[in-house]
């Protein structure tokens, strides 16, 4: 059993560890020796014959498995062999990595989860193993890790597991099969998350893969999850760049809209080519959801504000012809401008914008009209044929967009109340779940509310704030008056 | 109505044309009636403008031969020049373009003004303000005379630094706010006829309405009808015929009138023009606005739109009024079909086509148009034409609210808590650059 084994190693390494305990004076020897090698030993890469300097190295990486092996028990220990596990990383693993993989087997992926990692890591870090050993068990071998590695250990050393994460994606995108890194990165996601509300930057790799793939529900259970904590600005943008895609190609458009937004909102001293891009998606889906873009919310910033438009003329220009409400012009207007969308890799998007604006001149005619011949509603909505219109209003009907009833005989489409009464039992479900997840949010938000009301600099800012100027009621207005 | 128009060209015209078989607009004006009212300035403009949008010949002539008598008359050569161009020898010997007359006006002019001005620069180097505002007064004046409008307004504007009386004041608003109206600069008009109005004296009746009807023409030609219809609506009868050089008494009833039922709603339109015995006075000049306004509180909107329509071509020969025309008429049509179909549960459209004299197809498009602006609760049941009120499920309605209030509450606040990480963690691109 790896305990029995660790227990009699750590005999061993007990006798051993006086020598060890002492790097300083080992280091100035310049070279990581392993405890029953002589001092004397000088690093390989200064001029000592290859084969006894190898020799040397694989032997100090023995010793090394042999400490993953022995010190992967508790808290104390993996302390422990961290410590030596970075100074062992350095030349000494980097030079020798291509013979680290056979080591590898040694070593129990879930057991012995950071010392794997550093090999891992260092082995995969020079290109030249990569390519020797490209499309071949190397793949398993990382998923394998990825899969079964124990998350405390790796959170010990994030940098290098993402790193070995990120070589993974690369690999896996060489060899033209993005659905292979799939199953491994999601896992590694939750691995490296302190918390379901955390964003790391593996989020975004594995959103990458899933769209690569057109794995869409795979990517649904890492967006689920609401994200508060953000590190890296970069991985914010392209986590919600990523994560609406996905949402569009799961038609879910409100969704969607609402990552857009963010990345168009978060605070921003300048733009970044992310944020454009993701300001050209969000016209178009703000269209096809609700027939117009909202203009910038105040908390927008100003970089934003005064320069998104300029670089997205186009999509502006989308905008307001879309709002004219003539099928005729926003058809011309596409097509002039088709290669410009193309090059965007929009003009998918931009083909769902034009079909939405005969449903949103449908819709409008429901709020006007109880009955009405289909011959109307193919010249009010500028369609040809009555028959177009039937097709148009079926399609709705069937999508549940308006709730009608066609009259075949007389041609005739009667329009009909929303039915839903709110009075069945699935609906008070819906509202009272919706109210517990808004107290919840709320709670969160008073909880946060509080914490920084202790904090220090706020009190300092209060207190030098006071004493400048008195407050009235209107700064503290914390509740926005729409909701009122 | 061919009689009436026969009756108007034998009235004016000693050519004895024949008048146009009836075109758009004005077969039944009677120029030189209309004209009567006005005084000044505005009597020319107004038959010039009436030639130039009147499409019978022979009023057109009929109009720019006053034009050109009057103009002459009062040696006002720009307009005589412009009323000149118009005829284009269309009326004879008489009226053809006179230089020598044109020319010794101006030179009489020049003469005046150079006398004038040493007057002045007299008066300014003794320093005595009360001359030195009679001064730029005249020159104000002689300006104004000979067509120069915006020299006669730079020197009315003048005077103000010399006036000490209140009375002063109000004369010199008086001056600018007339040749404001003939600039057609309203926001100057609007502006003193508040400095007017707000000096300390109390002023003279008539004066005070001469300032509600200028402003009223003010708020008019900037298109804010209610307010231009409750200044007509407050202009008191002492107006009579003593601003003829601005507006005459039957323009403030029909202006005030057609106003307040494009923009006033039920009551205001009972209390304010219905029960307002100072406007009473006014609408008796205008008969047939009396009748319409009270048409359309009866709910007589047939005979009331008839009305209107019979009133058109004279009221587009209006300076003031013409191209404010349409939008009034639009907004009168709205407000009675909307006036219309308030009582109702259910309506059927052909009654209404005919009651309102269109065409049901036409109706049942511009109900729709209301209905989309949301001036009427109602939907339309084209295939049986009826149109059905429709009371919204206040029930439905507030379970759709709440919900959606919360979805969005939900939406806001958590990219809000994002937005704040994002701060906290002082997210600076520069950083990661």
């Amino acid at each position: 059993t790896p305990l029995g084994r660790s227990r009699a190693h750590k005999s061993t390494i007990r006798r051993s560890s006086r020598p060890v305990s002492s790097p300083p004076t080992r280091r100035k020897a310049a070279s990581r020796t392993a405890p029953d090698q002589t001092p004397e030993s000088e690093p390989s890469s200064k001029g000592k014959a290859p084969s006894a300097a190898a020799a040397a190295a694989m032997e100090s990486v023995e010793a090394l498995v042999a400490h993953i092996q022995g010190l992967s028990g508790s808290a104390d220990e993996l302390a422990q062999l961290h410590g030596l596990l970075k100074q062992a990383d350095g030349d000494a693993l980097r030079a020798h990595s291509a013979g680290l993989l056979p080591f590898l087997s040694h070593l129990h992926p879930g057991a012995h989860s950071l010392g794997y990692l550093y090999l891992l890591d260092s082995f995969v870090s020079s290109s030249a193993n990569l390519r020797a050993h490209a499309g071949g068990d190397l793949l398993v071998t990382v998923a394998d890790f990825l899969t079964s590695c124990s998350a405390d250990q790796i959170r010990m050393a994030p940098d290098k597991f993402l790193n070995v994460c990120r070589v993974l994606k690369n690999e896996v995108m060489q060899l033209n099969a993005p659905i292979r890194g799939i199953a491994p990165l999601r896992a590694a996601v939750r691995k490296i998350q302190t918390s379901s509300e955390q964003l790391t930057p593996l989020h975004a790799e594995y959103l990458m893969l899933c769209l690569l793939a057109k794995q869409y529900k795979a990517g649904l259970s890492v967006l689920e999850d609401d994200i508060f904590e953000v590190d890296q600005p970069k991985d914010l943008f392209l986590y919600c760049y990523y994560g609406a895609m996905i949402y569009i190609g799961l038609k879910k458009f409100r969704k969607a809209l609402e990552l857009l937004h963010n990345a168009v909102t978060a605070p921003m001293s300048s733009l970044n080519a992310i944020t454009v891009e993701a300001y050209k998606k969000y016209v178009l889906v703000s269209l096809i959801q609700s027939g117009q873009v909202p203009s910038f919310p105040k908390y927008t910033s100003s970089t934003a504000q005064r320069n998104l438009k300029n670089h997205t003329q186009i999509y502006v220009d989308l905008s307001t012809c879309y709002g004219t409400g003539s099928y005729s012009d926003l058809e011309t207007f596409i097509q002039s401008n088709a290669e410009a969308f193309q090059t965007d890799n929009n003009f998918g998007l931009v083909k769902q914008v034009l079909s939405s604006m005969y449903k949103r001149n449908i819709q409008r005619l429901t709020q006007t009209y109880l009955t009405l011949s289909l011959e109307d509603i193919a010249s009010s909505v500028q369609l040809n044929t009555p028959k177009e219109a039937e097709m148009h209003v079926l399609r709705m009907i069937e999508d549940g967009e308006i709730h009608a009833t066609i009259n075949q005989k007389d041609g005739m489409v009667s329009f009909n109340e929303d039915p839903e009464q709110y009075k069945s039992s699935e609906m008070v479900e819906h509202i009272d779940s919706s109210i517990q997840r808004l107290m919840a949010l709320s709670k969160k938000l008073t909880s946060i509310d509080q914490n920084i009301s202790c904090d220090h600099a706020f009190l300092m800012k209060v207190q030098s704030g006071r004493e400048r100027a008195r407050f009235d009621y209107d700064d503290f207005d914390s509740v926005p008056h729409k909701y009122f | 109505v061919s009689a009436a128009a026969a009756a108007a060209v034998t009235n004016g015209l000693g050519g004895g044309e024949q008048a146009a078989a009836a075109p758009v607009s004005a077969d039944q004006l009677d120029v030189e009636a209309y004209a009567a009212q006005y005084s000044g300035r505005t009597r020319v403009a107004r038959l010039l403008f009436i030639a130039e949008r009147c499409g019978v010949e022979a009023i057109q002539l009929e109009a720019l031969r006053m034009a050109h008598d009057e103009a002459r008359a009062r040696e006002d050569t720009v307009l005589y020049l412009d009323a000149v161009l118009k005829i284009n020898s269309r009326l004879g010997p008489r009226y053809r373009h006179d230089q020598a007359w044109v020319d010794s006006v101006n030179r009489r002019a020049e003469q005046r003004k150079e006398k004038l001005e040493t007057e002045l620069n007299g008066y300014r180097t003794n320093l005595i303000k009360e001359s030195i505002r009679m001064g730029y007064n005249d020159i104000g004046d002689f300006f104004y005379a000979h067509g120069h409008l915006s020299e006669a307004f730079k020197s009315y504007i003048r005077t103000r630094d010399y006036c000490t009386t209140s009375k002063h004041i109000v004369q010199m608003c008086m001056h600018v706010i007339l040749v404001s109206i003939e600039l057609g600069q309203f926001a100057h008009v609007t502006n003193y006829v508040s400095k007017a109005e707000q000096t300390p004296d109390t002023l003279d009746a008539v004066i005070v309405a001469k300032l509600r009807a200028a402003a009223g023409l003010a708020n008019l030609e900037t298109k804010k009808y209610k307010l231009a219809a409750r200044k007509f609506l407050e202009t008191g009868p002492e107006l009579g015929s003593n601003y003829s050089e601005v507006i005459a008494p039957q323009d403030v009833a029909v202006y005030g009138a057609l106003c307040a039922l494009a923009s006033f709603d039920r009551s205001e339109l009972k209390s304010k023009v219905i029960d307002n015995i100072n406007f009473r006075n006014f609408l008796e000049l205008v008969p047939e606005v009396r009748e319409l306004v009270n048409d359309f509180y009866a709910s007589r909107y047939g005979s009331c739109l008839e009305h209107l329509e019979k009133l058109k071509p004279n009221l587009l020969l209006d300076i003031h009024l013409r191209e404010h025309l349409g939008t009034l008429y639009n907004d009168i049509r709205h407000k009675a079909i909307i006036q219309y179909t308030l009582p109702f549960i259910s309506v059927d459209l052909n009654t209404m086509a005919s009651a309102f004299k269109s065409s049901v197809s036409m109706l049942e498009k511009e109900l729709a148009a209301l209905i989309t602006e949301n001036k009427i609760q109602a939907r339309i049941d084209s295939h049986n034409k009826i149109l059905y009120a429709r009371h919204a499920d206040q029930r439905n309605a507030t379970f759709q609210r709440a919900l959606q209030t919360g979805n969005e509450f939900e939406r806001d606040i958590k990219a809000m808590l994002l937005r704040a990480n994002l701060i906290k963690h002082d997210f600076n691109q520069k950083n990661w650059l």
